[in-house]
Formats: structure tokens, sequence, C-alpha cells
């Protein structure tokens, strides 16, 4: 008989449930993880890291396909369209596995099954219902409970994913073989990523956008230089567009796309959905709780606590930022104040978020024209990877770096990068963000030469009027 | 857990110095950014702060002591209801106390020696842990707002002090504050609160312990300037035609070396008052009030009395120029044995400045006016200007004081001897 009562039992298995669970253990709590799918979640399996497998094979396709610049010659470049994905899945399963070895190493027990809430025992200990694929459901005991049930994409009426002509990233990620003509739906992270992804293979690329700009939460001058390059790479950009209802034919599909007061009918092999998601609220015992759902996410305060006491909600379930970085930092902050240690909220404003198109994009804090609706007085300074040696020394002149302090204080109040290897750099932004540092010691940091991360000191000191190099 | 303060270094070449003077006594509660004491130099009087919050348990050197080496244990501080270790058994040997440019005081107008940048803030700690941690934000947003630092709780890793704790404080601050001060209750048409520069807190500080301690008095004389003013038109018309304009003499310059003749002329003034004695000084090294945007600052124009007019004219250029640019070193404004206020310019009848401790005197000088003067038996136009010394009773009885006026009056009405 395997244990079934524990201080604490995890709901779900993603960057934010097996996160909880590691540290929980180090802690010294007994823990227990129910997960219904694959451990990893999302992220690992058809998130952050199948995604980042496929964009590195259409960089290669892109490189092998400009080596004329670099001096090279290559004739009859090609691929195996199976062996790309079939690389990618490898590398999550390679990830899913290392988890569960990770949870073994700690012994944390995973029980397999869909878990819900199921009210009290007498003693006042929560209930976990475990229902499994085979066999009788088991009932877990626990102390607390952390929800991290995650997120799944929203589906549009009319744009329900069919695997045959509508595609969710989900099976944008295991297609079995290249669309020619590709409709992306949405241009946030997820919709670029793919729009980028396909393009670099080779595909023709529409991209469709509600908002009147793409990666509408990024900085709009990073959003505009994004905008610009992806024309350049072929990439068809249509933005305050309406769409109308699919039409399915034979072999292709067609939808109508408002954009510009001009109609056009836009015929394509596959549609990519990507406008947004929702959390996976339904099915895990909140109905009769006191626990609150908004718009599909759990409401909690800002150490990530519910309406019932000892019941946690993390990631994507518990609202945005949906980034697996910021479910893992939850997870931390929830199980070390559940374990009566001294915790710091989290603000989002020191959260990075990262965009792996062509070029890539990353970012924190506040954007220019948030900060000054804030009331900030702004200090902006910008770097153009045009004018850094190593960028031009690596073939990739395009980008930007952009900081936002605040005049008064000298506060960097966001970084906003687009180029090549930023989602790498913009790290040196957040530690300063949440050490607190000021213009001053950005300035007197010595960053290596040549490197495409001295744009960012150079960006620094534009703020301040001193770039050297510009 | 007791820590021995040690001798500060006040600048890199140092390697011994005087204790002036205890500023704490054994006994007294301290908390951070307390002056201890005070440091001597050939160079430099400093003020020893505390870094730390804690009892002065005891005193190891005593005050007025010279040759003390830098790193010398100098006072042990201890923590509240602890008892005081015997000497040599503390165990960190680390500094508790940074030092800080001292700054001779200052006249209403202009004088104090100020540093014009911010002083550093305090930074390195000991073993106690009782070093105040916080984020380079925070402490710039406490310094902005006048916080002090040892006073806010911090709430970031490891009690670490960050920019949401010195917020907070300014958020419930003010209302203590209006509640304990009827005094500060703000005028009908709206008030706000500048918090105080560093220099404006050393002015203050300075300029109220001269007013308390330095016995003042105060002797004026009205001075013709006719013949001084002619003699500088002749020297500048001579340097335009050596083709030599940089050196145009201002009215300040003559003034300058004036006051050192009549200084070589009566050299009890030329004085500081201590303890132990009066010490007289051989060169007259003036220092010269310069008003700054936010305060001012006296550089020193060392040896006026052994050196040219244009030479005095090309150093008072060059301190004034970079006293208003901030880029006065520390021995340029600090020491100096006498010190000048100009207010001329602003058309002042006359007024009386504040002693610049340790100074003996500083001498007030006023607008230039034409009016009728009685010469002989006759009236005559002159052009007169009113000047008060301002004397440290201790060190300057009143006769010396009109001696050196007519000492001074002397070499401006008949000024060939400046150019002696």
């Amino acid at each position: 008989m395997s244990q079934t009562d524990f201080d604490l039992v995890v709901i779900g298995g993603g960057p934010g449930g097996y996160v909880a669970a590691l540290r929980a253990a180090q802690l010294g709590l007994s823990t227990a993880v129910v997960e219904a799918n694959h451990l990893g979640g999302i992220c690992l399996n058809w998130g952050c890291i199948p995604t980042k497998a496929l964009l590195r094979a259409s960089e290669i396709n892109h490189l092998l396909h400009d080596l004329d610049g670099y001096g090279f010659k290559a004739e009859a470049v090609s691929f195996d369209f199976k062996k790309i994905v079939a690389r990618s899945r490898a590398v999550s399963k390679q990830l899913s596995s290392g988890v569960s070895h990770l949870l073994k190493k700690a012994k944390v027990p995973v029980f397999e099954g869909f878990g819900k809430l199921d009210g009290v025992t007498a003693n006042g200990r929560r209930k976990v219902l475990v229902s499994k694929k085979t066999g009788a459901p088991q009932t877990l005991n626990a102390k607390n409970v952390i929800l991290a049930t995650g997120a799944r994409a929203r589906i549009l009426p009319g744009l329900e994913p069919d695997g045959q002509f509508i595609w969710s990233y989900r099976e944008a990620l295991v297609p079995e073989e290249m669309p020619k003509r590709l409709l992306v739906i949405g241009s946030g992270a997820i919709g670029t990523e793919f729009a980028s992804f396909y393009r670099n293979m080779g595909a023709e690329v529409t991209l469709v956008e509600v908002a009147p700009r793409i990666l509408p939460v990024e900085d709009e001058e990073i959003s505009a230089i994004a905008h610009k390059e992806f024309e350049k790479q072929g990439i068809r950009i249509l933005t305050n567009a309406k769409i109308g209802s699919p039409q399915k034919g034979a072999e292709s599909v067609s939808i109508a796309v408002e954009a510009g007061g001009k109609t056009e009918t836009i015929t394509v092999d596959k549609i990519i959905s990507a406008v947004g998601i929702v959390g996976n609220v339904e099915n895990i015992g909140l109905e009769g709780t006191k626990i609150k759902v908004d718009r599909t996410h759990v409401v909690t305060d800002e150490l990530c606590r519910t309406g019932e006491a000892g019941v946690y909600a993390i990631g994507d379930l518990a609202g945005a930022p949906w980034l697996a970085h910021k479910a893992s930092h939850e997870a931390v902050m929830c199980v070390e104040a559940i374990a009566g240690k001294h915790v710091h909220p989290i603000d989002v404003t020191k959260i990075p978020g990262c965009t792996y198109c062509r070029p890539q994009i990353a970012s924190v804090g506040y954007t220019e024209a948030r900060a000054k609706e804030a009331g900030y007085k702004v200090r902006v300074g910008k770097f153009p990877l045009l004018a850094n040696g190593k960028a031009l020394a690596m073939g990739e002149p395009t980008g930007l770096i952009k900081t936002v302090f605040d005049d008064a204080t000298g506060e960097l109040l966001g970084a906003h990068m687009i180029g090549a290897e930023v989602t790498e750099m913009i790290q040196g932004y957040v530690i300063a963000r949440t050490g607190e540092l000021t213009e001053a010691e950005l300035s007197e940091t010595i960053f290596p030469h040549p490197t495409i991360s001295e744009s960012m000191h150079e960006a620094v000191l534009a703020a301040y009027g001193g770039a050297l190099h510009f | 857990m007791a820590t021995e303060i040690l001798m500060p270094a006040l600048s890199p070449t140092m390697t011994e110095g005087k204790l002036a003077r205890w500023v704490k006594k054994e006994g007294d509660a301290v908390t951070s950014g307390d002056v201890l004491a005070e440091i001597e130099t050939d160079k430099a009087t400093m003020e020893v702060e505390a870094i730390e919050e804690g009892i002065l348990g005891r005193i190891l050197i005593a005050e007025g002591t010279e040759g003390v080496a830098v790193n010398t244990p100098i006072a042990i501080l201890v923590e509240e209801g602890e008892a005081v270790p015997a000497e040599g058994a503390t165990k960190s040997a680390a500094s508790t106390a940074v030092a800080s440019p001292n700054t001779p005081a200052a006249a209403p107008q202009a004088a104090v020696s100020a540093p014009a940048a911010p002083a550093p803030v305090a930074a390195a700690k000991t073993a106690t842990g009782a070093r105040i941690i916080a984020s380079p934000l925070a402490r710039r947003i406490a310094r902005q707002k006048g916080l002090d630092l040892a006073t806010v709780k911090g709430s970031g890793p490891n009690g670490r002090i960050v920019k949401r704790d010195v917020d907070n404080v300014q958020r419930s601050a003010p209302k203590a504050e209006v509640a304990n001060s009827a005094a500060q209750a703000p005028a009908s048409g709206g008030s706000r609160l500048v918090p105080h520069t560093t220099m404006r807190k050393v002015i203050a500080r300075r300029l109220t312990e001269s007013k308390a301690n330095v016995p003042h008095f105060y002797v004026s004389i009205d001075v013709e300037l006719d013949a001084l003013m002619a003699l500088r038109a002749q020297l500048n018309a001579l340097a335009e035609g050596e083709g030599d304009e940089g050196v145009k003499l201002s009215v300040n310059d003559m003034l300058i070396k004036a006051s050192a003749v009549a200084l070589k002329k009566v050299p009890t003034v030329n004085a500081y008052f201590t303890e132990e004695g009066m010490l007289l000084h051989e060169d007259a090294d003036i220092s010269i009030a310069v008003s700054l945007d936010d305060g001012l600052i006296t550089p020193i124009v060392r040896k006026a009395d052994s050196k040219s007019l244009r030479e005095i004219s090309q150093e008072a250029k060059s301190l004034i120029s970079r006293a208003r640019a901030g880029k006065l070193k520390p021995e340029e404004f600090q020491g100096g044995t006498f010190s000048i206020s100009n207010m001329g310019m602003y058309g002042v009848k006359d007024f009386a400045a504040i002693v610049n401790p340790p100074q003996a005197a500083i001498l007030a000088i006023a607008a230039g006016r034409k009016q009728p003067v009685v010469s002989g038996n006759e009236i005559k136009i002159a052009t007169v200007m009113t000047v008060t010394l301002s004397v440290d009773h201790r060190a300057v009885d009143g006769a010396t004081a009109a001696q050196w006026l007519n000492a001074f009056r002397t070499a401006v009405q008949s000024p060939l001897s400046l150019v002696l």
C-alpha cells in the first residue's frame, strides 16, 4: 500500500507543478504530483521546448539558403521534414523523462491520472480524487494542495482544430508534411513563432492580427522593426484584421479577411489558430468551493492563495503572463510560503518575455508607452545592432536594443530587444531590474568585447546622452 | 558584539593624523551617520562618522593626540547592554567609521568649504553584519528624499532595503512629521518640502556651530576706492598693451591682495584660536567665498601675501570657475587662514559675515558707491565702500581689529603697496 497522505499534493506536472514538488521535497515536505498526461506539461511537450527544436531547424534552413554571403556554396540543399519533427519530439521526450527522473530522485511519487479537489476529511485535510485511465479512482489526503493544471489554446467558434485544415499549436507541432500555404491567426508569441518557423522552412505565410500591430504586448518600436523584417522575409502581415468563417474545400481552406477597408479571401493549406489560451478550470473540483474563477483563470492573491485555505493556484491557471518561468517562480514562492519561509511576491514588471522568431525578441518591464501612462518621466536609450561589431561579424545586423529609465531615480523601468541572441541576453537587464541597479551601476559595468551584449551597455549610455559607438 | 573603530585614512596617502576632538563621549549612544570625532592632518580636518549604531563603550585614543597611525583602534563600540570588553579583546578589527570632509564654516552670503558633490554613501561595514544593505535604487531614492536608511526596515532578500521600502516610508512619514511640529504647518498657499543637500546640511551645521561657539564682534570702516580703481585701469591698460588681455585684474583680486598685505602688517589676525594656544600662520591663505546654485564654497588663494596681483588674479579666476563646476579638489577649499566675502556686485550697503572657524576673522565687502566726502574743508566726490570685519573675540581684540582695518584701508587707498 503506497502512501496516500501528504503535506502537499500538486495537481499538474508542468513547469509550475513539478517545480513546486521538487522545491517542497527539498524543504522536507512529503509531496505527491498528480499528472494526467505527460510530466513537463505543455512547456516541455507541446510548447516552449519542441517549438525551439523546430525553430532551430528553420534557422539552419535559412542559413543554408544564405550561404553565399559567407563565401559558401551548397547545391541541392534539402530537408526531411519528418526527421525535423521527429527530432523535436525526441527532445521533448528526453526532457519529460528527465523530469520523471528528478521527481524519483526527490522521492516524489507521481500519480498518473486526472486530479480534482474532493472536499475535506473529518480532521480537516484536503482530499484529492485521482481518476485513472484504467482502474479505480484513488483518493489522496493532503494538508495543502497546489492547483497547477495549466491552460490550453483558446478556440474561436468556427476555428475548432480539425486535424485537417485548422490547427492549434498542438497540430502545428507535429505536421505530417510541410504546408505550402499557411495562414496564422494571432501574432502573439505563439503565432509569431509558428509564422517564423514555417516561413523559414519555405512556406508561404500570412500573419493576421486583430490589433493595430503585431506582437501587441511588445514596445511599439520593436513591433515595427519585427513587422518590417518579417515582410522582408516574405511573411504577409495584415493588422486590424477581422476574419470570417473558414470554407473548407477538398484540398484547401479559404477564409475571408477584412483589413485596411478591404476584404479578401485567402486560400491556404492550413490555418493555425493562435488567439490566446484559456485556463484549465473544468472538472478540478472548484464547484461549491470558495475558489473564484475569473475568465477561465483561478483568482489568487499575491502569494497564490485561493479563496480556500490550504489551496493554492499557480502558473497559467492563475493568470497572465502565461510563461513557464512565471509558473516555476510562483511554484517556488508558494511552496516556500507553505513551509513558513519569508517570501517576496512576484512583480510582473520583472518577468522577462521572449519570442524566438527570427530575429528574436525579448523584453522586461515597462514599454516606453506604458511607462509614460504610469506617470513616469522617462529617459529612453536606443542602440541599433547595425553599429555592433559582433552582430556584423555574425551577419546579423538587424536589431535594436532599447532601454527605458525613470528620469527621476535612474530606475531601469524596462528593456526591449530585437535581434540575434537577445533571448539569451535579456537576463542581464532582468538582473539589473531585480537587483534595483540604476543607470550608474549599469554604466560602470564592463561588458565583454566583442559581443552583441555590448549593445546593452550602449543602450544604457544612450539614455544618458553618451552612446559611444552610435 | 563589540567592534573597534579604527583611525580612518582621509586620503590614499595619509599614514597618520591627529585625533583633534571627540564629539561623542564614552557612554553616548550613536546611530549611523553620527559624527564621532574630528581628525586633522596637515591638509584637512575630517569628521569620523559612525556606520553602525551602538554605544561608544571606550575611547582608546584621547583627543588632541597627534601622530595616530591609520587603522589604529581609536574606540570601542558596543551594543546596548553589552559589557565593554578589555582593551584588545574585540574580535573584529574592521572600521566602523567613515571620514567625511570637514568644512571650515561660512559667512551669510558665501563661505562654506563644502564638497560640491554629495558625500559618498557609507557602505563597507563590520563583522557584526550591521552594514546597511540596500539596493542602489533604494539608496538613491533615500538620498533624494533625505531619508536615513538606518531607519528603514528592509523587506528584500536577507532584509535588503529595496525600492518599495523607501517608498513606503515616504507614504507613512509625513503624518507623524506634521503632528510633531506645528511650526512646519504648511502655509495656506501650499508648501513643499525640499530635502536638504549635503552641502546645505554642512552649511547649517557649521554656521550654527560658529555662531554658538565663536564670540563674534564686528567692526566697520569706509574705504575710498578711487586710487585703487585708477591703478587697476592703468595695470589693465598696460597688460592690454602687452597683448596680455587674459589677465584683466578685478577689484576683488586687488582686495585679496590688500587683505594679505594687512594680514602681514597685523599678523595676530592671521590666526586660529585653539585650546592650547594661538596658532599664528606665516602665510596669508585667503578663502574667497563663491556662491553656487545651492550654497557656497570657499576656495583658497594660498600665500596671497607673496604673490603678484597677476598671479592672484589668474588663480582666483581658475578657482572660481572650477568651484562653480564642482571640480575643486579638497585641498583647494580646506584650510585657509582668513576669509573674504564680497557682495559688492549685488549693490549692498553693508553686511556682516559669520566667522569661518577655525579662522579668526572674515571681511565682508559691500558695494562701492559714489558719494560726497569731506576732504580737508572741501566736499569732493569719492567711490566709497563699507567693509565689516567679523572677528572671533577669543583670538582678536577690538583694537587689533581696528588696526587691521586701518592697514587694509591704507593698502586700498594707497595701492602702490599692492604692486611692490
